[in-house]
C-alpha cells in the first residue's frame, strides 16, 4: 500500500498538477481572498461603530455594513474557498477533472458571480438592507433575492461536478474506495445540497413576492426554512475544515492518518444527521409546542457526536506520532509537534479553539441556557469563535502549501514566518473579539445592533467597556486579513519557483481497507432524507395547513 | 468498523453528558414548567390594533401580586414602553408585532422570546428585585433597530 503511494507521488510530482485544474482552483482563491480583504474591511467598520469609536455615513450605514460583511463572508467567501479546494483535491486525488468537470466549475463561478453582483449591488443601492437572514416581512428589491438564486444555482452546479467526477472515477476504478479526500468532497457536497433546498423553496415563494405578484408572506414557514438552511451551512465549513485536519495534518507532523474507516464514518453521519439542527435557532420562536422543540435539543444536540469522534481522532493521532518520535510521558508528544511551522500551527489553533467552541455550541443547544444567550452578543462571539477561528485557520492553512503545490513554487522560511506572525494576530484578535462577545452576551447586549446606549440606560452603559475590547479585537483581525491577503498572493505570483507536495497522508501499515458499506451512498442519502423528514415533515406541515394571515410587505429601513 | 478501548470509552462519555443535558432540560421543560416561550395563538398581522386584547395594550393586575403586560411592537418601539409593577410580583407578558420580526428581552433576566408577525407569545417572569430593568429588542428590524426599547420599574 506505502510502495504503490508513493509511486503514484512520484509521478504526480514528475507531471505535476494539471494546468488547468490548478487555474481554476486559483482563480477561485483569488476571488475568495478579494473577498475576504473587502469583507474584512467592512468588518473592521461594523467593529468601531459597534464600540462608539466611529459613525458611519448615512448613505453607507451599519446595517448596510452588516449586510455586506456576512453575505460576502458567510456565504460567498466559504463557497469559493470550499469549490476551489475540494476541486484541487478532486484533481489531486482522482488524478485529474475530467472536462466536463472543468467546464461546470467555471459555469458555477461564473453564476456565483452574477449572484454576488447583483445582492452587493442592492445593498449598497440600500435596496436591501435585510442582513444575510433575510427574514420576511422584511422586503428587499426582487434582484437582492434573484442574485441569491444565482449563487445557489452555482454552487449546485459546483456540487454536480463533484458528484459527476466521482461517479466517473468509480466507474473506471471498479471496486476501489474513493479516495478519502474526494469521499469528504462528496460528503460534503451532499450536505450543502440538502441543506440549501428549504432556502432555494424559501427564496422562490419571496421573489413573486417582492415584485409585487403576491400580496403576502407566510413568515415563520420562511424563517423555518431559512433555518433549515443557515445551520446546515456552518457544518458544511466545518466539514471543509475536518477534511484538511484527518488528511493533511497528520501528514504535516510526519504521522500516519489515524483510521480511514472512522473517518468515513464521521462524513456519512455528518450528512445524515445535520439538517434538522438548524431548529435550536428557533427554540425561543412562537407557534410551536414545547415538544416539538425538546425532540429539536436532542436532534441538534446528535450532531456533537461525530465532533467527538473526531476530537478524539485528532489526539490520538499527535500523540501516536509523537510515541514514534520518541516522547514519553502523558504529554511528552507536545513537544514533537512543529509548531513552528505555519501549514502544522494554523490548523492546530483551528482545533485548539474549536474545544471550547463545541462545548459552548452544546451548552446554547439547552433550552434554558439558549434562553439566555439567544440573540446576544454571545452568539456573534460563538460565531466568531465557531467559523471565524476554527474555520478561517484552517482555511488560512491550507494556503500556505496549496498554492504552492498549484503554482509550483515554494513557502520560503520568510513567508513562514510573515504566515506565523498572521496566525498570532489572527488569534489574538479573536481572543479580544469573541471573548468580549460572549462576556456581553452573557451580561444583555444584543447582537445586530449598531452603537446604542439606550437613552444612556444605566444597564447598557456597563457594557461600554466590552465594546471596547472588540473594536481592539477586530482591528488586530483587520491587520490579520491585510497579512494573508498579501501572503496568498505572494505565494501566488512571487514565490521562489519549486515543488511543493500536496500532502495526504498514509493510513498506517496494518490498517485495513474501509468496509464495503462506506461507499452505499443510496442507503445515506435515504437515511439523511427520513431524519429531515423527522425534524421538519411534521412543524413544516403544521406551518402550511395552520398558518395565520399572511404578512404583508415592509421596508424599516 | 473495531473502536480502540479507549475511544469507546471517551464516547461513551460524550453521550453520557449529552443524554444528561437532555434529561435536565426535560426535566426543566416538563416538570418545572421553565419551557421555553411557546405560545401557539395565531392573530391576523394586519388587524393587530383591533383584535383584543391588543387594542387595548398595557399592564393589568389580573390576581393577588399577577399581572398581565399586555404589549404590541412596532418599529421601533414597545407599547406600552413604562412599566411599573411592585416587588415579587409574577409578570405575564402577552406579544404581538404589527409589522416585521422584533425580539423581546429584558437584560439580566433569562426572559428572552421572538415576536413574529401572525403569532401572539407568551413569557412570564417574576420580579423579586426592586429596580429599573431594560427591554430591548433584539432582533434586526430596520434602520431605529438601535432605539427599540423600554422599561420595567419594581418598586
Ligand atoms: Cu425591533
Amino acid at each position: 500500500m506505502a510502495a504503490k503511494e508513493t509511486f503514484k507521488e512520484k509521478t504526480n510530482k514528475a507531471l505535476g498538477v494539471n494546468p488547468d485544474d490548478a487555474r481554476l482552483t486559483l482563480t477561485y482563491f483569488s476571488l475568495a481572498f478579494i473577498v475576504l480583504f473587502i469583507g474584512g474591511t467592512l468588518g473592521l467598520l461594523q467593529g468601531l461603530n459597534r464600540a462608539g469609536l466611529l459613525e458611519l455615513p448615512a448613505w453607507f450605514n451599519y446595517y448596510q455594513v452588516l449586510t455586506a460583511h456576512g453575505i460576502l463572508l458567510i456565504l460567498i467567501f466559504t463557497a469559493l474557498f470550499m469549490v476551489g479546494y475540494f476541486y484541487a483535491a478532486m484533481s489531486h486525488t482522482l488524478g485529474g477533472l475530467i472536462s466536463k468537470v472543468r467546464k461546470m466549475g467555471w459555469i458555477a463561478l461564473g453564476l456565483m458571480l452574477i449572484g454576488t453582483v447583483l445582492v452587493v449591488t442592492t445593498v449598497v443601492m440600500d435596496k436591501a438592507t435585510v442582513l444575510y437572514t433575510f427574514y420576511p416581512p422584511m422586503q428587499a428589491s426582487p434582484w437582492f433575492y434573484i442574485g441569491l438564486v444565482f449563487i445557489v444555482f452555482g454552487v449546485w452546479t459546483a456540487t454536480l461536478g463533484v458528484f459527476t467526477n466521482a461517479a466517473s472515477w468509480k466507474k473506471r476504478n471498479k471496486g476501489k474506495h474513493l479516495p478519502l479526500l474526494s469521499f469528504f468532497a462528496v460528503g460534503a457536497f451532499l450536505l450543502l445540497l440538502f441543506g440549501s433546498i428549504g432556502v432555494t423553496i424559501e427564496v422562490l415563494t419571496l421573489i413573486p413576492w417582492a415584485f409585487g405578484w403576491t400580496e403576502t408572506v407566510n413568515v415563520m414557514l420562511s424563517r423555518t426554512l431559512f433555518w433549515s438552511f443557515g445551520h446546515t451551512l456552518v457544518n458544511v465549513w466545518y466539514f471543509t475544515t475536518i477534511s484538511a485536519w484527518y488528511v493533511i495534518v497528520p501528514r504535516l507532523i510526519g504521522g500516519r492518518l489515524f483510521s480511514d474507516t472512522l473517518a468515513r464514518v464521521v462524513v456519512i453521519l455528518l450528512v445524515i444527521l445535520n439538517v434538522p439542527g438548524g431548529f435550536h435557532h428557533q427554540i425561543v420562536d412562537p407557534g410551536f409546542t414545547e415538544g416539538l422543540k425538546f425532540m429539536h435539543v436532542f436532534m441538534s444536540l446528535s450532531i456533537a457526536f461525530p465532533s467527538l469522534m473526531t476530537a478524539f481522532a485528532m489526539f490520538a493521532v499527535f500523540e501516536r506520532t509523537g510515541r514514534k518520535k520518541g516522547a514519553k510521558g502523558l504529554l511528552g508528544w507536545v513537544k514533537k509537534l512543529p509548531w513552528g511551522d505555519v501549514r502544522f500551527l494554523a490548523p492546530m489553533i483551528a482545533m485548539i479553539a474549536f474545544i471550547p467552541a463545541g462545548a459552548g455550541g452544546i451548552a446554547q443547544t439547552n433550552n434554558q441556557l439558549n434562553q439566555v444567550v439567544h440573540n446576544s452578543l454571545w452568539i456573534t462571539g460563538h460565531f466568531h469563535l465557531t467559523v471565524g477561528t476554527t474555520v478561517v485557520l484552517t482555511f488560512f492553512g491550507i494556503m500556505y502549501w496549496l498554492i504552492p503545490h498549484l503554482t509550483k513554487r515554494e513557502l520560503t522560511p520568510k513567508i513562514n514566518k510573515l504566515g506565523i506572525i498572521q496566525t498570532i494576530t489572527w488569534t489574538v484578535g479573536m481572543l479580544f473579539m469573541a471573548g468580549a462577545m460572549h462576556w456581553v452576551g452573557l451580561l444583555g447586549s444584543p447582537r445586530r445592533t449598531s452603537y446604542t446606549t439606550y437613552g444612556d440606560n444605566a444597564t447598557a452603559l456597563d457594557w461600554d467597556p466590552y465594546l471596547f475590547f472588540l473594536a481592539i479585537g477586530g482591528t488586530l483581525l483587520f491587520i490579520g486579513v491585510i497579512l494573508m491577503v498579501y501572503i496568498v498572493f505572494h505565494l501566488m505570483f512571487k514565490a521562489p519557483k519549486g515543488n511543493t507536495v500536496f500532502p495526504i497522508a498514509q493510513p498506517e501499515d496494518d490498517a485495513s481497507t474501509p468496509p464495503k458499506w462506506t461507499e452505499r451512498w443510496g442507503l445515506w442519502v435515504v437515511l439523511a432524507i427520513a431524519v429531515i423528514s423527522m425534524g421538519y415533515l411534521v412543524p413544516i406541515v403544521d406551518l402550511v395547513v395552520n398558518a395565520p394571515p399572511g404578512s404583508p410587505p415592509f421596508q424599516t429601513w | 468498523m473495531k473502536l480502540h478501548r479507549y475511544e469507546e470509552i471517551w464516547l461513551i462519555l460524550g453521550v453520557g453528558i449529552l443524554v444528561l443535558s437532555m434529561v435536565i432540560t426535560g426535566y426543566q421543560t416538563f416538570a418545572q414548567g421553565m419551557g421555553p416561550p411557546s405560545d401557539t395563538a395565531q392573530i391576523d398581522p394586519q388587524k393587530v390594533n383591533e383584535t383584543a386584547p391588543f387594542d387595548n395594550p398595557g399592564v393589568f393586575e389580573v390576581g393577588e401580586n399577577e399581572y398581565e403586560v399586555v404589549m404590541t411592537l412596532q418599529a421601533f418601539g414597545f407599547t406600552p414602553n413604562e412599566i411599573e409593577v411592585p416587588a415579587g410580583a409574577e409578570v405575564t407578558f402577552i406579544m404581538t408585532t404589527e409589522d416585521v420580526i422584533h425580539g423581546f428581552q429584558i437584560a439580566g433576566t433569562n426572559v428572552n422570546a421572538m415576536v413574529v408577525p401572525g403569532r401572539i407569545q407568551t413569557i412570564t417572569e417574576t420580579f423579586d428585585e426592586p429596580g429599573e430593568y431594560l427591554i430591548l429588542c433584539n432582533e434586526y428590524c430596520g434602520a431605529g433597530h438601535q432605539m427599540m426599547s423600554a422599561t420595567i420599574t419594581v418598586h
